[in-house]
């Protein structure tokens, strides 16, 4: 396999994760700015810091509406984290490294960009917004059920799961980066008001607000929703299960060529790390130190892959 | 003689009925309903635009993906007509073939004064870097696109060899595919031979001549010069179909004497590479130094025999629109035997009694680039107007010998599905020839571009022509 194929496939994973997830940025978003209108703008604030294109954006605006925000998280082709930009993207390198998808990704991916395309084509009305972030939603699940269902099992699979995983948890570790605050100990009233609306958005924005209901029944407090977030070991997007993930899929591909990689290591590494602490020993840490140390290291890890696969040369 | 006699249409005749080779499809035309057949051809554009059988349009602002056109009327071909057909296209594929190994090496065409010597030594097409070089398998041409037109019951003629790298055989793939989709019953009720062995044979084709040291099973890929050409689609699409890598220039490197592409596990090296990729860009080391999409150092490789390059470079001196009208002479050079398929009259400007007759008739002709393509440069006198033809009378002066002329042909016509029913259109034929050191090997059909505005004669997908699915009946 080229080393520019592999680069392909798990840039247009990345891409394709992004895109979903600044959907579910912006439904978490909307929702608070529908329930509790007081703190939409700074909520949409948060949701611009997250989504890591704060500087962009205020260079075209100097205001956070919702309307704004909406427009240059999903449309705005300036953004190059918006929807479209990164379905874009995303098609641009499945078009890229179309010799080793299936006909049936191929075609979701295209159809993914062709519907997107059509649905973000003019701006997006209050009433149409939670019909387009379905539709986002549906077509990502489209993309990788085909994945999942007619893919080999090889090289090219991990791959996708690489990038799948790293962007996954570069997205769940920034959503707890800029609201680390809400997560301390320190700092929580339980059941108070704040609290509430803040963790809600916290877990909706990973699509977590009723597993974690399950799993917890009443007992919502700040150490609880970390816990769920970076070392829950079921929930899709915590930090543990990406790491696990990205982990298993380097394994696979050392197994499959025959010979360990730097980023082996690295990962492993990152995963020692998780197992070694419970939620305690984090806030002990410092919550906000040990996110931030997790974001560098998602990214060496990131860097790495690249090197070690050659995906550039 | 009236206009309407002129013509020839290969489905419909003069009066009622329709020819032999469409009898069937008539019978089933007849019973369909229109507007089933609208929303099949509604079905089939959407089914383009979901696999994403797209081109890119060059000078266009933003470099946007088009469709090409399909009409769903079929270009049917009788067995018999074939059989002659690609009888005379293998002959003229040998001929090109032993052609460019004597121009590259002892040129006894030239000795033999049946080719004049400023011909070669003189155009751009011709690479000195070939000389003395004999390709593996002495295949030169592994893929070749032969441009028939036709205008009348047995009258075929060759209107361009493309023996550089043609490009349109995903249609013809494709094209199949969707009208199997679209009527399965019409493939039962017509003996229609298949064209989807194309990739298969491709494959073979280009390991067979792969070069004499490789061992074992050659590794072959598709050098394409990015996602951004025209024909993209179709490089992926043909490495995707043949199962090999498809490459670009910055995957590629020299290592210890091969050609390797940079794989996730290092270095592996390339036997045979099917470029996309024109002469001029494929070596900056060699050719044009700034291209940015070849392989610095692949000549002296190719030359030292350690990869096989399809087509070999330097075949476009076989397919120069100026070396075209000494083809009938060079097969019958070669083969001993006279050309089967008849060339179009063609005028060489760079002759001054050549040129002045062109001059004199321009608003008849069509005149051509020597070394265009794509429908690009070129004046189709019928259809200009006036002052078109001035200036290009005057672009024709400043340098003659830049350009050929050729009479506008009555190219035949076949109908395709309009709202009111049938309607004729101009249609070329673009039969695919693979040449191996064993065999050469013509898919039965090939692409039919067929012009959509009613009277035109320009086919080309980059001027807004179409295409139709081909067949040849088994019979």
């Amino acid at each position: 396999m080229l080393g520019k194929t592999a680069g392909g496939i798990y840039w247009m994973s990345r891409f394709l994760e992004r895109a979903e997830n600044t959907a579910r940025l912006v439904e978490a978003g909307f929702r608070i700015a529908l329930t509790r209108s007081s703190d939409s703008a700074s909520e949409w604030k948060s949701v611009v810091t997250t989504a890591g294109v704060r500087n962009g954006y205020m260079k075209k605006y100097d205001s956070f509406a919702g309307h704004t925000v909406i427009d240059y998280l999903l449309r705005d082709t300036g953004n190059p984290s918006s929807v479209m930009s990164v379905i874009e993207n995303a098609r641009m390198n499945a078009r890229l490294v179309r010799t080793v998808l299936t006909t049936e990704v191929w075609e979701a991916v295209n159809e993914n960009w062709m519907t997107l395309k059509e649905a973000l084509r003019r701006p997006i009305k209050e009433t149409e917004l939670p019909g387009i972030l379905g539709t986002i939603r549906q077509q990502s699940a489209l993309v990788r059920g085909a994945m999942h269902g007619t893919m080999m099992r090889n090289d090219i699979f991990d791959f996708a799961q690489i990038g799948t995983a790293l962007e996954r948890a570069d997205n769940t570790a920034r959503i707890i980066d800029v609201k680390y605050y809400t997560l301390l100990p320190s700092a929580s009233f339980v059941g108070s008001p704040l609290d509430n609306v803040q963790w809600e958005t916290i877990l909706r924005s990973v699509s977590a607000h009723r597993s974690f209901r399950w799993l917890n029944q009443d007992d919502m407090t700040s150490s609880n929703i970390a816990d769920f977030l970076i070392l829950d070991s079921r929930f899709p997007r915590s930090l543990s299960f990406c790491s696990r993930n990205l982990g298993e899929n380097l394994g696979f591909l050392a197994k499959d060529y025959g010979v360990r990689m730097p980023c082996n290591d690295l990962v492993e590494r990152q995963r020692d790390k998780l197992r070694a602490h419970d939620i305690g020993s984090i806030f002990d840490e410092g919550l906000h130190q040990f996110i931030g140390t997790f974001i560098r290291d998602n990214n060496a890890i990131g860097m790495q892959i690249e090197q070690d696969y050659r995906f550039n040369g | 003689m009236t206009e309407k006699r002129q013509l020839f249409d290969e489905m419909l005749l003069d009066g009622d009925g329709v020819r032999q080779p469409y009898g069937a499809y008539q019978e089933w035309f007849s019973n369909e309903d229109p507007t089933r057949l609208t929303k099949k051809s509604k079905e089939a554009e959407a089914f383009f635009r979901r696999t994403g059988i797209t081109f890119n349009v060059y000078g266009q602002e933003e470099a946007q993906e088009r469709l090409i056109p399909f009409d769903l009327i079929p270009r049917i071909i009788s067995n018999r007509e074939w059989a002659r057909l690609s009888k005379g296209i293998e002959q003229r594929v040998r001929a090109i073939n032993a052609f460019l190994h004597d121009i590259y090496h002892r040129q006894e065409i030239l000795r033999a004064g049946i080719v004049p010597p400023h011909l070669i030594a003189q155009n751009d097409a011709f690479l000195p870097q070939m000389i003395g070089i004999s390709p593996p398998g002495g295949v030169y041409t592994h893929i070749v696109g032969t441009d028939i037109v036709r205008t009348g019951e047995n009258e075929f003629f060759v209107l361009e060899d493309n023996a550089r790298t043609p490009s349109g055989v995903s249609y013809m793939l494709e094209n199949r595919e969707t009208m199997l989709q679209m009527f399965p019953e019409l493939f039962s009720q017509n003996k229609v031979q298949p064209v989807s062995d194309y990739p298969k044979n491709l494959r073979r084709s280009l390991a067979a001549s792969a070069p004499a040291g490789c061992n074992g099973k050659p590794t072959v890929a598709v050098l394409t010069p990015g996602i951004h050409n025209s024909a993209y689609f179709e490089h992926s699409f043909l490495a995707d179909q043949m199962g090999v890598e498809l490459v670009e220039g910055h995957d590629l490197r020299v290592v210890d004497g091969r050609i390797a592409m940079r794989t996730t596990q290092g270095y592996q090296n390339i036997d045979v590479l099917y470029r996309r990729v024109d002469d001029d860009f494929l070596d900056p080391l060699n050719f044009n130094p700034d291209s940015m999409l070849g392989v610095p150092g692949i000549m002296d490789v190719y030359r030292a025999g350690g990869i096989t390059i399809a087509n070999a470079p330097g075949t476009g001196i076989s397919d120069d629109k100026a070396i075209y009208s000494y083809m009938p002479e060079i097969v019958e050079f070669y083969t001993g035997e006279k050309a089967i398929l008849k060339n179009v009259q063609t005028w060489r400007c760079s002759e001054p009694e050549a040129l002045q007759y062109v001059l004199d008739h321009l608003s008849e002709l069509v005149v051509k680039e020597v070394h265009g393509s794509g429908g690009y440069g070129m004046l189709v006198g019928p259809a200009a107007s006036k002052k078109e033809i001035a200036s290009f009378a005057v672009k024709l002066k400043k340098n003659p010998s830049n350009y050929i002329a050729q009479p506008t042909l009555s190219l035949s016509t076949v109908p395709i599905f309009v709202k009111k029913g049938l309607s004729p259109r101009h249609v070329d034929l673009r039969p695919f020839v693979l040449v191996s050191p064993k065999e050469v090997k013509i898919t039965p059909g090939g692409l039919t571009r067929v012009a959509l505005k009613a009277g035109s004669l320009v086919v080309n997908s980059s001027q807004g022509g179409g295409t139709k699915d081909t067949w040849v009946l088994e019979d």
